[in-house]
């Protein structure tokens, strides 16, 4: 599995070990998290703040997590709130709704979101349209989570992105972490929120270290489904990513400031509700706009964001179209040298910018 | 009839390398790897001998299959090189993946060669096969020849699937994958048949799933099915005890797989004895191109490796475990023994066979490590089949990739 080094403005240094929980929080310091313990930190705080949530899925319990994720839960939680699931994913998402709909709150994990496409009317037809189908009475507090899109070498059945298929549905929302300060603040504003919420993880993102920042470290920190994130400030191009490619995006701008081009790199964090505001004041300011993501581009997340800018007041502060950045159009092969052009790389995007930017 | 023979093509050519069926071509000499010793060499030994094997427990069948099997020594050789093949071709992917040139999944079927190769002996191959992501050892007995098979899992153009698969996705005449979606095969060798007996050529379709994935639904969907249809179906349940890390006493109200296709009549067998899974096998083909609808066998067998290269294997069980499943019941053990003790081979002569096996590995992994890998060109290629090419978005508007069919 590739790691790819988590690019904030400050550098990093890798760290290697798990967050020890005897570590003193009274004079919180930046501290070094992976996004997996950053997910399984707010996962073990929503579990302990409130009895009614719990997880379920394939392997979470005894084995710790496919990936690791859920790692310890089961050994301090125990059978009733860490349930490992045979595999039947339709049978267990419907089970996840239907206790979600009696009041529980829980996680249910999807070892990919490829084996959600198994269960997906559970989550659309049963969890995410209900509230609305009963005019307001029927409320579905669930999560969906687990790693979604490409990974390294798995192939085509097991490398699908899912944001644009669960952005498309109203009554969901969909949120797309990158770093270890988004997985943590997310999941659990995802856990508390009373609405079905899809969380996109990245497989690749598990086991890339974070500063997580003091007030990030607080049981009671959370990010806001709904708002994105200027991870970067800049005046010549703003750049749109989520997940995974916002490392990407990063990167592009590292190089391309040498050359005296400042990208505004944005991270979506949120698919649904999307936040346009923030993309459309940024690109009132650059005047060029490039989305990146990992999905295919047809009908994708890219595709939604130029329909709206062109709906909008940013529309007039173009100076060129939008670019799209996005996976190959095919489904993903497995050798190695075709796998790494089906995925949008650092060259993709300093190459689009440079072409909205004319140079 | 089974052919453990592998017919070398050109030097150079990209094609995967075809079983020929039958033993006419086992006889043919020249580059054909020597399959069976039929010139007596300095000692006599039996043609054949007669072997007591386990009965079969039974759901909703009157009879089973028959408890003692008639094995030839050409047969019994064919079945030890073949169990071999598969042992060392795993274990050769093994090394390959540890050192990082196979990526991604790779789940090894060693332990549980007596399946594919047993299978392979009851069936003929114009009959049909599908399985999960445990499918090197069948696409090995289906057709392919290990070079195919590890220059895919390599993800090179030699491979199977021209790379674009890897080890999930490989696919022969009469064998579909390699399934990388749980259960998800199974409707699919349920419609295989069904196109069997819409084609009347009395053929037959085995569609294999593992324990944990005797839990998906749409399993119980495609046995109503077949059932009502009477289709050819064997559906086939390859009980290795875990689904990844979970035993099926935590996955299954009931771990009896045999019985759970309810209406339809089941045998559990001895899936670490290659004779029992013939014969069981046999039985299974003729109940079902009698036409009485679909059958379902479960083989209780076991996996040496963990899930998969990224499972070690021992968190949910333990080594003692693995350590004797290895010491009594090892399917390539069991049949060696079977034919050293009734004459029907020497300890020398398998040895021998074990040799030449190596050898076969170590060229096919030779290949599968310096074959390129597939052009760039290429990566738009086969997105959908006869139609006229096309061209294909790469990760901006400006990277364009034909696509042909």
């Amino acid at each position: 599995m590739a790691v790819v080094a988590g690019l904030t403005r400050r550098p990093l240094e890798q760290v290697s070990g798990l967050l020890r929980r005897r570590f003193h929080r009274t004079a919180p310091a930046a501290l070094q998290v992976t996004v997996r313990e950053a997910i399984n930190q707010g996962m073990d705080e929503e579990l302990e703040r409130d009895e009614k949530v719990f997880l379920l899925g394939e392997e979470v319990a005894q084995y710790d997590g496919a990936y690791k994720v859920s790692r310890g839960l089961w050994k301090k939680y125990g059978d009733k709130r860490i349930i490992d699931t045979p595999i039947s994913e339709m049978g267990f998402a419907g089970i996840a709704v239907g206790a979600a709909m009696a009041g529980l709150r829980p996680i249910c994990e999807f070892m990919t979101f490829n084996f959600s496409m198994q269960a997906i009317d559970q989550v659309i037809n049963s969890a995410a349209k209900t509230y609305y189908m009963s005019g307001g009475s029927q409320p579905v507090p669930i999560v969906f989570r687990g790693p979604n899109g490409a990974s390294a070498g798995v192939a085509a059945q097991h490398s699908q992105c899912f944001a644009a298929w669960y952005g498309h549905c109203p009554g969901l929302k969909v949120v797309s972490p990158w770093s270890s300060e988004d997985a943590k603040g997310l999941i659990k504003s995802a856990i508390r929120d009373n609405n079905p919420v899809v969380v996109l993880e990245n497989e690749l993102m598990y086991g890339v270290p974070f500063e997580l920042p003091p007030e990030a470290q607080s049981k009671d920190f959370l990010i806001p489904i709904g708002k994105a994130k200027i991870e970067r400030q800049g005046t010549n191009v703003t750049i749109v990513s989520h997940s995974r490619p916002v490392s990407h995006c990063l990167e592009a701008a590292t190089v391309l400031s040498k050359e005296g081009i400042e990208c505004e790199v944005i991270n979506m964090r949120t698919i649904r509700p999307m936040d346009i505001e923030t993309i459309e004041a940024s690109v009132m300011k650059t005047n060029h706009l490039v989305t990146v993501e990992g999905g295919w581009p047809q009908f994708g997340v890219g595709a939604e964001i130029c329909a709206r800018i062109m709906e909008g007041p940013a529309f007039n502060f173009l100076d060129a179209p939008v670019i799209r950045v996005t996976g190959a159009d095919v489904p993903m092969p497995y050798a190695k040298v075709l796998e790494d052009n089906s995925v949008p790389q650092v060259k993709d995007i300093i190459f689009a910018i440079k072409k909205t930017l004319n140079i | 009839m089974l052919c453990s023979v592998a017919k070398k093509k050109k030097e150079g050519s990209t094609r995967t390398l075809r079983w020929p069926c039958g033993f006419e071509e086992a006889a043919r000499g020249g580059e054909v790897l020597k399959a069976s010793r039929v010139l007596v060499a300095s000692r006599n030994f039996a043609n054949d001998a007669t072997f007591e094997i386990k009965k079969c427990d039974l759901h909703r069948l009157e009879e089973g299959p028959p408890v003692t099997t008639v094995l030839t020594r050409e047969d019994g050789l064919k079945y030890y090189r073949m169990m071999q093949t598969v042992r060392r071709m795993e274990l050769k992917a093994d090394q390959l993946y540890k050192q990082k040139i196979i990526r991604g999944f790779c789940h090894l079927c060693d332990g549980q060669e007596a399946c594919c190769v047993g299978l392979e002996a009851g069936i003929n191959p114009t009959d049909h096969l599908i399985t999960a992501y445990r499918a090197h050892g069948f696409t090995f007995t289906r057709g392919l020849s290990v070079r195919a098979i590890l220059a895919e899992l390599t993800g090179r153009r030699g491979g199977c699937a021209k790379g674009k698969g890897g080890s999930m996705h490989m696919y022969a005449k009469n064998f579909y994958g390699g399934n990388g979606i749980v259960g998800a095969q199974v409707p699919l060798g349920a419609g295989i048949a069904l196109a069997c007996k819409y084609n009347e050529k009395d053929e037959i379709c085995l569609t294999l799933y593992g324990d944990g994935a005797a839990n998906q639904g749409q399993i119980f969907e495609a046995y109503n099915m077949a059932a009502l249809w009477k289709l050819p179906c064997i559906f086939i349940c390859e009980n290795n005890r875990y689904g990844m890390g979970t035993s099926v006493e935590r996955a299954a109200a009931s771990t009896d797989y045999y019985k759970r296709g309810d209406f339809i009549p089941g045998l559990r067998v001895d899936g670490m004895d290659i004779l029992c899974v013939r014969e069981a096998t046999r039985f299974a083909a003729a109940y079902c191109r009698s036409g009485k609808g679909p059958i379902l066998m479960e083989l209780q067998t076991y996996r040496y490796h963990g899930h998969s290269m990224s499972d070690p294997g021992v968190s949910y069980r333990t080594r003692e475990e693995i350590q004797e499943v290895r010491s009594k019941s090892d399917p390539i053990m069991l049949l060696k023994d079977r034919m050293v003790n009734s004459n029907l081979a020497s300890v020398e002569e398998l040895k021998e066979i074990d040799v030449e096996v190596r050898k076969e590995i170590e060229d096919a992994a030779q290949f599968a490590t310096a074959d390129p890998e597939p052009p760039l060109e290429e990566l738009g290629y086969h997105i959908y089949c006869s139609d006229p090419p096309f061209e294909v978005r790469g990760a901006n508007q400006w990277i364009k990739f034909k696509s042909v069919s």
